[in-house]
């Protein structure tokens, strides 16, 4: 009866995986197919179809537009969440909770809405469509988040470092450079491959905000309207890797800081 | 220079309803040890930071060389001061948390390197420059916190409960090392604390402090012999304390009506006056060595082997509300329950008025 219990659960914990991660596997499986369709039987392994990507300008061209909107975006959004984190932890504010929550709250609105939010806008002010828009998007959602990270690991403790910083005559810009940012580097290097991870896989707002330049994820769904193909498959398993090592670090990071 | 180092003029600071200083006065001489004592809650960190520049006083002025520095921010401050949780740097090694202070004052490396290590050596950390502070221990912690203020030269280094972090052994080592530093570099230390032995083995100048006011000021060995008031007998050291009234007036003499009886010392008093009589616990003696006042009897209720003496408290048969703190020799055979008489020599007495 125990051993019984035992295996339905861990065929349950398996279901559970595979559930998650069956897709992944098969998109990354037949990437590796031989032959010009990514449907079983599988073919492989061959690397024809990863070849046949690097070999696409477009997609090349792409995925250089999606790591340079991934950098910048994420390096303004910790710049500005750290900057706010700091304001919020170091001066009293008035009605300071009011406005952490509205510094937060983009977090909880769809970047459906938030993408069409500054479509309209950008249209009404007669700002074009770009890679700059799309990136100023990804600031919009990854700043909430930046600034969620770094508040949270802002502890008092810093306060008294910043003081000796002062008192030894150092101004203001030197505390924030010198003391503040080197000692919070955990958390800013954590908050920045998590906002590169979501800016690298985002869609919506790159596709309501860009035109002929683009970002990866929006080039990979123009070739998915041609039909299903063993290049979406390698271009998708190369979008996954990046993603994987993003969170990984991530997690290193963030982990190491915890354990200190 | 005349006048003197620090001179804190009519400061007052609340925080909410809550008054943390009440009007203090108080001057720093050069060169000297200044050390605040008080409970937690009595104003001396609040005193220490206005002085720091890290808060503005809300009433009063602050004069340091005869600068008017209550605006002044803390970079531009003749102060340094030593945290109490030492507020190193930990991303920097040992020797540039030291020269912090220099390079933000624009001294060059090699000219930095010199002095960091020479301050360094002073301290007794000369083979810590390229450590990080988490390899340290605590004492060597808080030489580096001493190391990196008196780098800079101050007029003035403030010290917050320095060493407040450090265990019992430790605390009275560097207690004594900070003394030998500070003579030896002639720098005016300002030190908050609430250990009173601390205080009267390091203070040039002892202020006690309570409820944001100054209760009592001056050289450890006056405020000890003669506290001031009733709160700073019994703050620093212990003492029994007597109310009564002052009754008749003799020469030099008054005699003032305690609970435990009249009791005639000499002063001079205004009779109807309501007075406090302190007495040291080392001053209360079991035998009646002339001339000294009698306090009665009293039953032991608690005695404590302290290895040099023995602590005893004993309640008053005359009136069960007064207990007296004795410190008698160790040998003395005395137990609890025992009714010993108590007395005091009349010149031992501390007449205060609040």
């Amino acid at each position: 009866m125990r051993v019984l219990g035992k295996l339905l659960v861990a065929i349950y914990g398996l279901a559970v995986y595979a559930f998650i991660f069956l897709p992944v596997v098969v998109l990354v499986l037949f990437s590796l197919q031989a032959t010009s369709f990514p449907i079983p039987p599988f073919t492989g392994p061959s690397l024809r179809w990863y070849e046949a990507v690097l070999g696409d300008t477009r997609l090349t061209s792409a995925l250089v537009n999606s790591v340079m909107v991934a950098v910048i975006s994420s390096a303004l959004a910790v710049g500005l969440g750290f900057l706010s984190a700091w304001g919020f932890a170091r001066y009293h504010l008035p009605r300071a909770a009011l406005l952490r929550g509205l510094i937060t709250l983009p977090l909880t609105v769809s970047y459906l809405i938030i993408g069409m939010g500054i479509l309209i806008l950008f249209n009404t002010a007669g700002i074009p469509k770009s890679l700059a828009a799309a990136g100023i998007g990804h600031v919009v959602i990854n700043l909430p988040l930046c600034f969620a990270i770094i508040y949270s690991q802002m502890g008092d403790n810093q306060v008294n470092l910043e003081r000796a910083a002062r008192d030894l005559g150092a101004p203001e810009w030197k505390v924030l450079f010198l003391i503040s940012v080197p000692v919070m580097w955990p958390a800013i290097f954590a908050s920045f491959f998590l906002s590169m991870t979501f800016s690298w896989d985002e869609f919506v707002i790159s596709f309501l905000l860009t035109r002929f330049d683009t970002t990866l994820p929006v080039e990979i769904w123009n070739l998915l309207r041609s039909g299903l193909n063993p290049r979406t498959n390698a271009i998708g398993s190369l979008v996954f890797g990046v993603s994987v090592v993003l969170a990984i670090l991530f997690e290193l990071i963030l982990l190491r800081r915890n354990r200190a | 220079m005349t006048g003197p180092l620090v001179e804190i003029r009519q400061l007052s600071h609340s925080f909410g309803t809550h008054k943390a200083l009440d009007e203090i006065a108080l001057n720093v001489e050069p060169g000297s040890y200044t050390v605040l004592l008080g409970p937690s809650g009595s104003g001396k960190t609040t005193l220490l930071s206005i002085l720091g520049g890290f808060l503005a006083p809300q009433e009063g002025r602050v004069f340091i060389r005869g600068e008017d520095c209550t605006a002044t921010p803390p970079a531009r401050r003749p102060t340094a001061t030593v945290f109490q949780d030492y507020a190193l740097f930990p991303h920097l090694s040992v020797g540039d948390n030291v020269g912090f202070g220099l390079r933000m004052r624009g001294v060059g490396r090699s000219r930095r390197n010199a002095k960091v290590r020479e301050t360094l050596a002073m301290v007794g950390l000369a083979d810590a420059y390229s450590k990080k502070p988490h390899q340290l221990s605590g004492g060597q912690r808080q030489r580096v916190a001493l190391a990196r203020a008196l780098v800079v030269e101050p007029a003035v280094l403030l010290l917050d409960e320095p060493l407040g972090a450090l265990d019992l052994k430790l605390r009275r080592q560097m207690q004594d090392e900070l003394k030998a530093l500070q003579k030896r570099v002639g720098t005016a230390f300002i030190h908050v604390t609430h250990d009173q032995e601390e205080a009267m083995a390091l203070a040039d100048h002892c202020v006690v402090m309570n409820q944001g006011r100054i209760e009592d000021q001056g050289p450890p060995e006056r405020v000890y012999s003669r506290p001031a008031s009733r709160f700073t007998a019994t703050f620093m050291g212990e003492s029994t304390l007597l109310t009564g009234k002052v009754q008749d007036l003799g020469m030099d003499e008054i005699s003032v009506a305690t609970e435990v009886g009249p009791v005639a010392i000499s002063a001079s008093g205004e009779p109807g006056f309501d007075v406090t009589l302190a007495i040291r616990p080392e001053h209360i003696t079991l035998v009646d060595v002339p001339p000294s006042v009698a306090l009665g009897e009293a039953k032991v209720t608690d005695v404590v082997f302290q290895g040099s003496f023995k602590r005893l408290l004993a309640v008053s048969d005359k009136n069960p509300e007064v207990t007296f703190i004795v410190k008698v020799p160790s040998n003395r055979p005395v137990s609890v329950g025992d009714t010993v008489e108590l007395f005091c020599p009349a010149a031992d007495m501390i007449l205060m008025s609040r």
